[in-house]
């Protein structure tokens, strides 16, 4: 077995250290030995965007990138988009416009439209389509996730 | 962009039919819903399997000791640790096929029957350890030739996968020599021959459709701990945690009562989840290891390993006169079960023809093995396939008469009294409502606006059937209530059924706290699937608060010493007729515990009707004439709810399903290698709609309520996958002049067409 690698990064804002194999994915030490499992596995290979997770100001599907990268970078997770005062306006929008059904995909997908809303928060319809095109989801049609992220961008912006 | 939702509604409820959030939606959008896989035990251990690599080989043998001698593994499992070894064919006298078929496919004994079928499994300290002892399993296959095309397998001389599989003819008959075909059945109506005879035009076509998947984005797991005191304790992603109960206690040969299902939460599972795979490998795993196992599957375990939709081949003729009346119809239909029996050939015989009123019809089913992953059930299972050629003959037939198709189905749309061709008469049903939405539709009377652009229509049908329920409503001393169930909630449905709940007992929907619990602790509930859940086991809620309101009335009555047939329970009052004595709900629930203790009230009910539900849906298309590529360019789906007890989630049933449709449509295929691998088994290959190939998905929810439940509702979840295979086809030759009777609908096969000029 190889040696295990002291990581020190930043989860949600919060300094974080934990050891893991070189091999391990981000998503697995998330999971497994962070203990963090709002990020799910999907796929494995980058295909469904339910890891997604933000390293360092970009998306990616964590099941993709090693847990060794994230030394000295910052990881925003879904465990960090509500805080204390309640839940963000994308979480609030999923829920009133139905936009989820079993919710496996849910943690991916409002992690990829907070990082496209932060940045432009007017995004139309034909742009969150494109945007959330790595993200799959089985059970909605995608049309009540389109509405519910238009919905709060519209939020966003009223502050 | 075009919204429009829309409910067409015959009643208004206080409860029923208003959209409120869904209990679990705060754990699900932050994070925190407990799947299966986020489950963590103390000592727990992690499992992996070993699949067959091969598609039809026969097991000479399987030497696990390099597995076991592997540090950091602590159990191995083959299909020797199972019963059905130590199990003689005597012992198992008339049951042999049926376990033996069971047993196989958790962990195969003599043969594997698919690339992906499990032969072993192990449990070490983490996953990676498990997935290195795998590769030191030695299996010593002797490699058969496979078979996975259905009328390939049911050809004289094919390669058979059971030595002894013989069928039932339709007259009783036992065939004499083995086959694949499992079973066989036919059903007539009136005369087919006089009706053809009378026709003045007639359609005959073939059809095919390849192994798609349900694709639920979780892949199916399992954990399990087998305690020392015999208790076998699984947690796992399930449509349905009694009948994994029953068939892990069936196969594992232990007392049911010893087996306790807690369902997780479910990532999908459009029922790929009503079967299973992995609870009594995992069971077995824990019980030779002395630890809590989990077992995950891959995404290309899901594939290999688990259960696609049957691919179908099809022949359907129709006549039909001048009129405008189809005057006969058959259907002949075969369907791959995958390696053991029970493909959902006969629902899809019974849905064929669902929404013809027909003097003529009859329809024959093949169930046939092939070396594919035994097929589960897929959303209204059976039904697509059939109304990919059913609607599409339906179509044809509309082109030679030269009449409108949403005119022709009205001519001929099935209503309460209809007989169908198996025989049941249809109850007040709502397909002509959803036929008249169709034709009023601003999306139907709008104009196509280019070129190589087509409109298709298609209906679909399902049953809906009920089954067994069971809810348990317990009464706080505050007046807010539990509600617990044993339906897993997929979709919203402790939504669904809470709305039921709270109408009933004339209290607000946020007073009820519905939740879903483990085997131990409600009455059976069958799965989640066939569109039963808000219909069956909100009809059990339903009941169990009329129990409730029939115990405030006896309290009240015995506080206030009035006979209780003097007191009424009405919207959440309890009032005695004088007028002058009355409680509020919450008023009473303050004084149970000191008036004669708590109230539960309970329900289990088995009901035996059917909701049938019709759905019409109507797609333009635009087809490029330079690469083949179909684009959906506006969607509209409407659908008979029968009542939407939650519209937001009622529309996002029937989106989902139309997208899952259009995907089947126009993607989705399993493609096999020449020794019957599967060579597409990842996201990337097997390609799934995504955001960015679609438009909104618009939807009318038409309500004709059905008069076998309270609140007169239908269930909605199956019938939206049916018609948006054909409708496609349909809009596609429209664009294109091009019928297309193989599915996918692919790139390829247009241009394919345009070239040979089919």
């Amino acid at each position: 077995m190889p040696g295990l690698v002291h990581v020190t990064t930043t989860i949600n804002g919060n300094q974080a250290d934990f050891l893991c194999e070189p091999r391990q994915s981000l998503l697995e030490c998330l999971r497994d030995v962070v203990g963090m499992t709002g990020a799910k596995e999907g796929c494995n290979d980058g295909n469904c965007g339910a890891c997604t997770v933000n390293l360092d100001g970009r998306i990616v599907c964590s099941c993709l990138v090693l847990g060794v990268e994230a030394q000295g970078a910052e990881v925003n997770t879904i465990e960090g988009v509500a805080s204390a005062e309640g839940l963000h306006p994308i979480q609030q929008a999923f829920l009133e416009n139905a936009a989820l059904q079993c919710g496996i995909c849910t943690p991916g997908f409002i992690v990829a439209a907070k990082a496209l809303l932060d940045e432009e928060p007017d995004a139309d319809e034909a742009r969150i389509r494109h945007w959330l095109a790595g993200n799959l989801c089985r059970c909605t049609g995608y049309d009540k996730i389109v509405r519910a992220v238009l919905d709060a961008g519209e939020r966003m912006r009223a502050g | 962009m075009t919204t429009a939702n829309q409910v067409l509604s015959e009643v208004e409820y206080d409860v029923v039919g208003k959209r409120p959030v869904r209990p679990d939606g705060v754990d699900k959008v932050t994070g925190r819903a407990q799947y299966g896989a986020d489950l963590n035990l103390t000592g727990l251990l992690h499992g992996r399997v070993l699949r067959s690599p091969h598609a039809h080989a026969r097991i000479k043998s399987v030497d696990v000791s390099k597995a076991e001698a592997l540090p950091g593994v602590r159990a191995v499992v083959t299909a020797a640790d199972l019963p059905f070894a130590s199990l003689s064919k005597d012992e198992l006298g008339n049951d042999y096929n049926r376990f033996k078929f069971l047993s196989d496919n958790f962990l195969a004994s003599n043969k594997a029957l698919y690339r992906g079928h499990a032969i072993a499994a192990v449990a070490a300290d983490n996953a990676h350890v498990a997935e290195a002892a795998l590769a030191l399993i030695d299996v010593d296959y002797e490699v058969l030739e496979p078979v996975i095309d259905v009328r390939a397998a049911m050809q004289d001389g094919a390669p058979l996968l059971h030595d002894d599989l013989v069928h039932t003819s339709a007259m009783g008959e036992v065939s004499e020599k083995p086959s694949n075909v499992a079973s066989y059945m036919k059903f007539e109506k009136g005369d087919n021959a006089a009706g053809f005879a009378a026709a003045d035009v007639i359609v005959e076509r073939e059809f095919t459709t390849a192994s798609v998947h349900q694709g639920y984005i979780e892949p199916h797991n399992a954990t399990a701990h087998w305690r020392a005191d015999g208790q076998i304790n699984v947690w796992c992603s399930t449509q349905g945690a009694f009948v994994v109960r029953n068939i892990t206690a069936d196969v594992l040969r232990v007392d049911v009562s010893e087996v306790r299902i807690t369902p997780m939460e479910i990532g999908g599972g459009f029922g790929g989840k009503v079967a299973f795979y992995l609870e009594p490998v995992t069971a077995l795993l824990s019980r030779k290891a002395g630890a809590p196992v989990k077992v995950l599957m891959g995404r290309t375990e899901v594939f290999e390993g688990s259960g696609p939709a049957p691919g179908s081949w099809m022949r359907v003729k129709m006549g039909a006169s001048r009129a405008g009346k189809i005057t006969a119809a058959e259907i002949e239909l075969a369907f791959e079960a995958g390696a053991y029996p029970g493909s959902p050939v006969m629902q899809g015989a019974t849905c064929a023809f669902a929404c013809y009123e027909l003097g003529n019809g009859a329809v024959e089913g093949y169930d046939v093995v092939v070396n594919k992953p035994k097929t589960a059930a897929y959303r209204a299972p059976g039904s697509p396939q059939a109304a990919f050629g059913v609607e599409q003959v339906v179509d044809e037939l509309c082109q030679q008469l030269g009449v409108d198709p949403v005119e022709f189905r009205l001519n001929n749309a099935v209503k309460e009294g209809s007989r169908k061709v198996e025989g049941p008469v249809f109850q007040k049903i709502g397909l002509v409502e959803c036929l008249e939405a169709a034709r009023n539709h601003d999306h139907y009377r709008t104009p196509l606006s280019g070129p190589n652009q087509g409109r298709g229509v298609a209906s679909g049908f399902w049953m809906n059937r009920g089954f067994h329920s069971s809810v348990n409503i317990t009464v706080n001393p505050d007046g807010t209530v539990n509600l617990i169930e044993g339906s897993v909630d997929i979709g919203g449905s402790r939504a669904s059924i809470a709305q039921q709940a709270a109408e009933t007992l004339g209290i607000a929907y946020e007073d009820i706290k519905p939740q879903v619990v483990d085997t131990d602790s409600i009455g059976f509930t069958m799965v989640t699937g066939g569109s039963r859940t808000t219909f069956a086991t909100g009809w059990a809620a339903i009941l169990a608060a009329e129990d409730v309101k029939t115990q405030t009335v006896e309290r009240a009555a015995s506080i206030w010493e009035v006979p209780a047939d003097e007191v009424e329970y009405d919207s959440g009052v309890i009032r005695h007729k004088s007028e002058e004595l009355s409680f509020t709900f919450k008023d009473l629930a303050r004084q149970l515990y000191t008036t004669g203790g708590g109230i539960t009230g309970t329900a289990s009910l088995d009901p035996t009707g059917e909701g049938n539900s019709f759905g019409v849906h109507v797609v333009d298309v635009e087809v490029d004439p330079d690469t083949g590529k179909t684009e959906i360019l506006r969607y509209t789906a409407i659908q008979d709810a029968g009542k939407a007890v939650h519209p937001s989630y009622v529309e996002g049933q029937i989106q989902g399903g139309a997208v899952q449709g259009i995907g089947w449509a126009l993607n989705e295929e399993y493609y096999f290698g020449d020794n019957g691998q599967m060579m597409n088994s990842s996201f990337l290959d097997y390609r799934m709609p995504t955001s960015l190939d679609l438009p909104m998905i618009d939807t009318v929810i038409v309500e004709v309520a059905n008069p076998g439940h309270p609140y007169g509702v239908r269930g909605v979840g199956e019938v939206p996958i049916v018609p948006p295979l054909a409708a496609i086809a349909n809009a596609v030759e429209q664009a294109t002049g091009k019928r297309m009777t193989n599915l996918p609908i692919t790139p390829g096969s247009v241009l394919e067409a345009e070239w040979n000029g089919g």
